[in-house]
């Protein structure tokens, strides 16, 4: 036994992969309507790509969803077509721009439009009845996420119960639920950020260029960089200034902050975030600091 | 780098928040803005000490009443390992929490307070490590430096709980002096206890060989998924994709595939990244036979001279998880095992255990939430099992609530017939 125990090494990022591509196949096996949620953010990518390895060399048997806002970095959406039809996948747009048109949602007073997402994703899941739907969340980013179930059952109004959750043993996943209710499956869970920029550097991703460092037009609020865009003015007491950015997450532009740094390879990127002391949504993203329980908050209601 | 997954269990008191708040910070994965939001929670509640048990608490009835409801996942890294802590409440619902964070962890750590001495609930601690195997246990003495890093204290903790894990058949056990409060003996060794000679903490979780804890003689692949491409340029591909439970599988070994017991060999061991020389525990792959024989998902791909029994009839320790309805004799209930689904019907309950006294209750007619016992289960098709004891994975398996798709139990089987 000796001999073996010192052959047989599995790396971190191997244990990670064939963890994720072990959930993936499980929930093509004992799933109807699979469908991974793509947004053209990293973790999605990451996601993807273990799709990809985990039912090759046959394609990936089932569709991606973007849930679009209408807030759109156009680096990201060139991304997102790019790469599905490199895949011969099939695209849905939940779009909430066409859901604000027909009257399912309301445009929020501040503009952003985190929250309104919620009902056009739920809308999407029942048109096309979708029961399971795969999620780039991590358990590291956020503390109601920490509690997050990887098979997390969702009641016919998609709504998250934290207090009633499934125990999750070993690896024997339950995703039995009845018509209409549907599972969130989170293949990403035991990864963190510096995990998936590991990832993304062996497999050679491509990512949207917005991750890299670049000069952009941005405002300073609330302590973070906002850049300028059609979504999003300079109020008046801001002046706006070229600074050199790259995003860490990317979401809703009219709420995704940019980071300064000069990071703009994926080793620096990893550099970078192996060094940093603030969380990448606590850096990033204003819609999660609105309250202690933001995040629980919009899950309870169906979020991501 | 490798991975080690440990779970914490403890109560509040026993000072675990406060170390796994320091694994977190003293290895640089505290975030700043993370413990900002933590200080700022901790002074509006008026706590005297920054409360970084308010870190794990992501829920808001739980900041609402102070109290942990749920298994939360914390991650760190140091250079030689990546870790991921299953942290456990010590109060609610605590049989289940543990009995969850232990189902997939490498080592379990376990805190008692020096001034205290062993608990009732930290034998429970220790039983429920022994119950789930987990493989290496450490029990962290904390609040030495309010017994004056007392090496005769420490040693008589240290002695009794040994002797108690003797009889649980406990695994690697260590035990190590530390301050949680003031790091001592956590990064590195202390100077207040010259008199141990052990590791620091860290130094052990980065150093404790796992490597060996897995299963490579046994070779157990659940057939998770076959794919078949229908594709104009793929063309007669038949893969058994799964992930190996155990043992090592080589191209042109001898396999047995059960229930059917057809024999067959290796003729690949694909990946996406492409065909690899052996497989072994935990990769995810895909292996092609030379022959063509009907697989599907459920089936359990292993050796013909050793391979898992078949069976209908299963003896097992069950940890009921459900408050809504207690077990009862006659139940039926839908069972996962493997990648197999099957039906199970409960022919009878030995005892209920008492987790504190170890005391068998052979009277007993039910089991309510987090209760655990001995019953015999009889499945509507064969199960491809092992003793749990000799295979975590294909000796483990979840009852399901039929009507309510609840996970009401996990189950260790002892025996397979």
């Amino acid at each position: 036994m000796s001999q073996t125990s010192t052959t047989y090494r599995v790396s971190h990022l191997d244990a990670l992969e064939a963890e994720s591509i072990f959930i993936m196949r499980e929930v093509v096996a004992e799933l109807e309507r699979p469908v991974l949620l793509f947004s053209g953010g990293k973790d999605s990518i990451v996601m993807l790509r273990l799709a990809e390895k985990a039912f090759a060399p046959a394609r990936i048997p089932f569709p991606v969803m973007h849930v679009d806002t209408g807030h759109n970095f156009p680096e990201v959406i060139e991304y997102r077509d790019a790469r599905v039809a490199e895949l011969g996948l099939q695209l849905v747009v939940a779009s909430v721009p066409e859901a604000l048109e027909a009257g399912l949602v309301r445009e929020p007073a501040d503009g952003t439009r985190n929250r309104i997402q919620t009902p056009v994703l739920l809308a999407a899941v029942e048109k096309y009845r979708f029961d399971a739907l795969f999620g780039g969340a991590r358990r590291d980013e956020e503390k109601a996420r920490a509690k997050e179930r990887v098979f997390s059952f969702r009641d016919d109004f998609g709504q998250w119960d934290p207090k009633n959750q499934r125990p999750e043993l070993w690896s024997l996943y339950n995703g039995r639920h009845h018509p209409g209710e549907s599972i969130r499956v989170f293949p990403l869970s035991n990864w963190t950020e510096l995990d998936v920029w590991h990832y993304i550097s062996r497999e050679r991703l491509s990512l949207p260029s917005i991750y890299y460092a670049h000069e952009r037009e941005v405002v300073e609020r609330d302590g973070m960089l906002y850049a300028v865009n059609e979504y999003l003015a300079a109020r008046a007491s801001e002046t706006p200034f070229t600074a050199l950015v790259r995003y860490r997450t990317v979401g809703d532009a009219s709420c995704t902050a940019a980071v300064r740094s000069d990071a703009d390879t994926v080793e620096k990127v990893i550099d970078e975030v192996g060094a940093t002391r603030i969380t990448e949504r606590g850096a990033t993203r204003g819609d999660d600091r609105v309250s202690e329980a933001a995040m629980e908050d919009r899950k309870r209601e169906g979020y991501f | 780098m490798d991975l080690l997954r440990f779970a914490t269990a403890g109560s509040v008191d026993d000072g675990k928040s406060t170390l796994i708040g320091r694994l977190l910070y003293d290895t640089k994965s505290l975030f700043t803005d993370q413990l900002e939001a933590v200080e700022a929670v901790s002074a509006a509640r008026g706590d005297e000490y920054t409360n970084l048990a308010l870190l794990t608490d992501g829920l808001r009835a739980e900041r609402e009443q102070g109290i942990t409801i749920d298994v939360a996942y914390r991650y760190f890294a140091t250079p030689r390992r990546k870790f991921i802590i299953a942290d456990t409440p010590g109060h609610i619902q605590y049989t289940r929490n543990m009995v969850t964070g232990a189902s997939t962890a490498d080592l379990a750590l376990i805190l008692v307070d020096a001034r205290k001495g062993l608990v009732e609930q930290s034998r429970r601690h220790a039983f429920l490590c022994s119950l789930l195997r987990v493989p290496h246990v450490v029990l962290c003495v904390n609040k030495m430096d309010l017994v004056d890093w007392s090496q005769e204290v420490f040693e008589r903790i240290a002695d009794e709980f040994t002797s108690f894990a003797a009889k649980l058949e406990a695994p690697d056990l260590t035990v190590i002096p530390i301050s949680a409060l003031r790091g001592d003996n956590i990064v590195s060794r202390s100077d207040n206890t010259p008199w141990y000679d052990g590791p620091s903490l860290l130094h052990h979780l980065e150093h404790v060989h796992i490597a060996s804890d897995r299963n490579l003689v046994d070779v157990r692949f659940p057939v998770q998924y076959v794919i078949r491409p229908q594709s104009t340029t793929v063309t007669d591909y038949r893969g058994y994709a799964g992930q190996v439970a155990s043992g090592v599988l080589k191209p042109g070994d001898e396999v047995m595939v059960l229930p059917s017991g057809f024999t067959s060999r290796i003729a690949a061991i694909d990946t996406a990244d492409g065909p690899v020389d052996e497989a072994f525990p935990p990769m995810s792959v895909t292996v092609r036979l030379e022959d063509e024989i009907d697989i599907s998902r459920g089936d359990m791909i292993c050796r013909p001279h050793n391979a898992p029994d078949a069976t209908q009839d299963l003896e097992a320790m069950i940890c009921w998880m459900d408050e809504t309805r207690p077990l009862h004799v006659g139940a039926k209930y839908a069972i996962k095992h493997t990648t197999r689904a099957a039906r199970t019907v409960v022919r009878g309950l030995q005892y209920r255990l008492d987790v504190n006294s170890l005391h068998r209750d052979e009277s007993a007619t039910e089991l309510t939430l987090n209760e655990i016992g001995r019953v015999r289960l009889r499945t509507t098709v064969p199960l491809l099992a092992d003793e749990y004891r000799r295979n975590r994975t294909t000796g483990g398996f979840i009852l399901i609530d039929e009507t309510t798709n609840r996970t009401v139990a996990a189950g260790m089987i002892i025996e397979t017939r």
